[in-house]
């Protein structure tokens, strides 16, 4: 049983991480606009040769 | 006004855009303003349309960006941020934070569980249990503390207040349960509720956040609406400059310019010029007034003839946004007889459950059981018993009905007007700008050459007339021709090596075509058009009947519906439309008090009336039936007086609402039923002690849950449900 030390601070830790990424999300303004990131994702905006476009 | 710093010499700016619905759209508006000089980012949200753009104070003026992105081909509308809005979105925020940790503590403290009662607890190993109790404790403890929050601060109000709410028993069952357990722990007991206190935390979080999301959608939605729809005026400033001004910017003591054609936009007093207008939408009567210096002037009123200054009175009240804010907020918060009814209830039964709770300790103390068990089944059946099933049932639909209504284009105005509309059996339409649309349009569009339409058209740009223009719209033309003018007859012009004429009958020496168009339209006013000298068209120009009013009156027929139409118009007009829509029973001529009397005369058949009307006339009407729809068209104390009020050029909404309301009253006496038994069930177990609080736990949230997603089959009922 001795494992528990262990075991039950790593499983509290990950937990805690995924809290803590949750609020960053929320804080980050993650959650503010749900359909744009989709777009955003399959836009050219990165590409170089996007002069003249309108 | 609408622009904000959010930090030193910087300058932001919200903007409602229309027409922005895809990844296209994004870029496009990013990279377009990102361009302009100045700017120093624009981030596009594609889920609420709005683009927030932030730029070096003073280098540019906000209107360079509305310019910039109408260029781009979006035309966009600043608004500022209602103060209530940012209010919700802050309680929103703080929802969602506490159902995280919430979930957090729930999900770690379950895995405890999870070991617990698969044989830790009943171990002779007293050691690792109370390991795992004293875990169970650090996780849900602090969890507790801050997740729980919203539930203590409201049971603390309500407590302060000398009242009792649903938060008040849960927060003594979570408090109960959770020194119980630290004392069982304490005591290397066997038994603890940590987890019971944080799935319920989570459960009701769960419910809250939902709700508090759904309204706050609802007034996006709204907001965004109202700045697209946001009037505007020409503002004259000291120096006579004229400024293109939102309403809201317009203060009382200000010189408005009304251009002939433009609709007033403010109430106040003419200073200068002389003109005709229509004041329809204001007071009902369609026949153009003569105003001159010293005359009122109200907001809506359509200015026809000539160019005004008008002296403001009253400015930004009245106008779209205040409408649809003050619906909005009506709707949100007025609390409808069965809201009143369950929350009489919620009210009343809360002390019930603490005296349950109190009597079911006591007595089975007396029957002599030890006190702890005695009080975790106190414990449980004051959770068992929390009335938040209750509570839920009937606002959880409002919300969600509404919120569909809202998406069909209808604003419900007073709160108990679902209830009321569910109850309809007899629906009473007004005819004009009703039934009908309320521009006049081209009723003989099929029998018009297009080359006739097309000069015709053009011809009609030149005029101001309404005549003229519903001719213009009709033919879609762009072009003016630089026509003459004769007030009261038509216009015309030499075009083309010929002289061409639209006007009256009369100008254009039509009489005989013309009487033949009036005898297939006999509720239609003429316009005729001389093209040629051997050639003459006349033009049928009426209000036609809203796009879909035939399927929808057909549809509600079908339903059951008894239909008929009270109109103030005249009878042949008022036949007509009645032929075109399928509508039997019809009363023309009618005033405001003839009106009264036939809706009274239903009521007192036993019918329940709906009343459809948008004209200053109908108010007293709207009032006398059982409850009323206006279109957003009509006069704002019409609206007001209206208990929901329907967007756009489709009769389809009325319908919907009907279908909704029924839907939802439905739900609502089936979800009071469902809490009802839940409780009758739930209880008695309790008190016997055969539930543990996980139990109790499980099934009150369950039931919360249950009510709820009853509640949202309000929003499925469709067109044809």
């Amino acid at each position: 049983m001795n494992v528990l030390v262990y075991l039950v601070p790593l499983a509290l830790a990950l937990g805690g991480l995924g809290l803590a990424a949750f609020l960053w999300a929320m804080r980050s303004g993650q959650f503010d606009d749900l359909e744009g990131a989709a777009w955003r994702a399959i836009s050219d905006d990165d590409l170089p040769e996007d002069e003249g476009k309108e | 006004m609408f622009v904000r710093h959010p930090a030193e010499g910087v300058a932001a700016m919200d903007l409602v855009v229309d027409g922005l619905h895809c990844g296209a759209c994004i870029s496009t508006i990013e990279k377009g303003l990102g361009r302009v000089r100045g700017v120093r980012g624009a981030r596009v949200n594609l889920a609420s349309k709005r683009v927030t753009v932030e730029w070096d104070d003073g280098a540019l003026a906000p209107e360079a960006i509305l310019d910039r992105l109408s260029g781009l081909g979006y035309p966009a509308y600043p608004f500022a941020a209602a103060a209530a809005d940012s209010v919700e979105a802050v309680e929103e925020r703080r929802l969602l934070k506490c159902l995280g940790v919430a979930a957090f503590g729930a999900m770690n403290v379950m895995l405890i569980s999870v070991a617990l009662w698969s044989g830790a607890a009943d171990s002779e190993a007293w050691a690792t249990r109370d390991f795992f109790h004293w875990l169970s404790a650090l996780v849900v403890l602090p969890t507790v503390a801050y997740a729980g929050r919203p539930f203590f601060d409201s049971a603390v109000r309500a407590l302060r207040q000398a009242t009792f709410n649903m938060d008040v028993p849960i927060t003594i069952g979570v408090t109960l349960a959770l020194l119980l357990s630290v004392a069982q722990t304490l005591q290397h007991g066997r038994e603890t509720y940590f987890e019971s206190a944080a799935m319920l935390v989570l459960f009701l979080l769960a419910g809250r956040f939902l709700d508090s999301r759904m309204r706050r959608k609802t007034r996006d939605v709204a907001t965004n609406l109202a700045a697209i729809k946001a009037e505007k005026a020409i503002k004259l400033t000291d120096g006579g400059e004229a400024v293109e001004t939102p309403i809201e910017a317009v203060a009382p003591g200000d010189l408005v310019l009304a251009r002939a054609g433009d609709r007033i936009a403010v109430d106040g007093i003419v200073e200068d010029g002389r003109s005709e207008v229509d004041q329809s939408l204001v007071t009902g009567e369609t026949a153009p007034i003569a105003v001159a210096p010293g005359a009122l002037v109200y907001a809506g009123a359509l200015n026809l003839t000539g160019a005004l200054r008008v002296r403001v009175s009253h400015a930004a009240t009245g106008t779209l946004l205040d409408e649809v804010n003050a619906l909005l907020g009506k709707a949100v918060e007025q609390r409808s007889s069965y809201v009143r009814l369950a929350d009489r209830a919620s009210r009343l039964y809360a002390p019930v459950v603490h005296l349950t709770a109190l009597t079911t300790f006591l007595g089975w103390l007396a029957v002599g059981l030890a006190w702890e068990p005695a009080l975790v089944i106190a414990i449980t059946v004051l959770i068992i018993t929390c009335p938040c099933a209750l509570g839920l049932a009937v606002p959880a639909v409002q919300v969600v009905a509404a919120s569909a209504m809202f998406r069909r284009g209808v604003m419900l105005n007073s709160g108990d007007a679902l209830e009321r509309l569910a109850d309809v059996d007899a629906i009473v339409f007004d005819k004009t700008g009703t039934l009908t649309l309320p521009q006049p349009s081209l009723a003989n569009l099929v029998d018009i050459a297009p080359e006739d339409l097309a000069l015709a058209g053009s011809l009609a740009l030149a005029s101001k007339h309404p005549l003229a223009k519903a001719v213009a719209a009709a033919a879609g033309a762009t072009n003016p021709l630089a026509a003459h003018e004769f007030p009261g007859q038509g216009v015309t012009v030499f075009h083309d090596g010929k002289r061409l004429k639209l006007g009256s009958a009369a100008y254009c020496k039509a009489e005989a075509e013309a009487a033949e168009v009036a005898a297939r339209w006999p509720d239609a006013s003429l316009i005729a058009f001389r093209g040629a000298p051997e050639r003459a068209v006349v033009f049928a120009i009426r209000q036609a009947p809203r796009p879909d009013a035939r399927e929808v009156v057909a549809g509600l027929a079908r339903e059951g519906y008894a239909i008929e139409i009270l109109s103030g118009d005249r009878r042949e007009a008022v036949e007509e439309v009645a032929r075109e829509l399928g509508i039997a029973h019809f009363s023309a001529g009618l005033k405001p008090a003839d009106k009264i009397a036939r809706l009274k005369a239903l009521r007192g058949e036993g019918r329940h009336v709906l009343m459809v009307g948008d004209g200053l006339n109908d108010a007293p009407a709207l009032a006398a039936a059982n409850v009323s729809i206006s279109p957003i068209s009509a006069a704002h104390l019409t609206q007001a007086q209206a208990d929901a009020v329907f967007l756009g050029d489709r009769l389809a909404p009325v319908a919907d609402a009907l279908h909704l309301a029924r839907k939802a009253k439905g739900l609502m006496v089936g979800n009071l039923w469902l809490s009802a038994i839940y409780n009758l069930i739930a209880v008695p177990i309790a008190i016997l002690g055969f539930a543990s609080p996980l139990v109790a736990a499980l099934a009150m949230s369950g039931s919360s849950i249950l009510v709820t997603l009853n509640a949202l089959r309000a929003r499925s009922a469709g067109a044809r449900a």
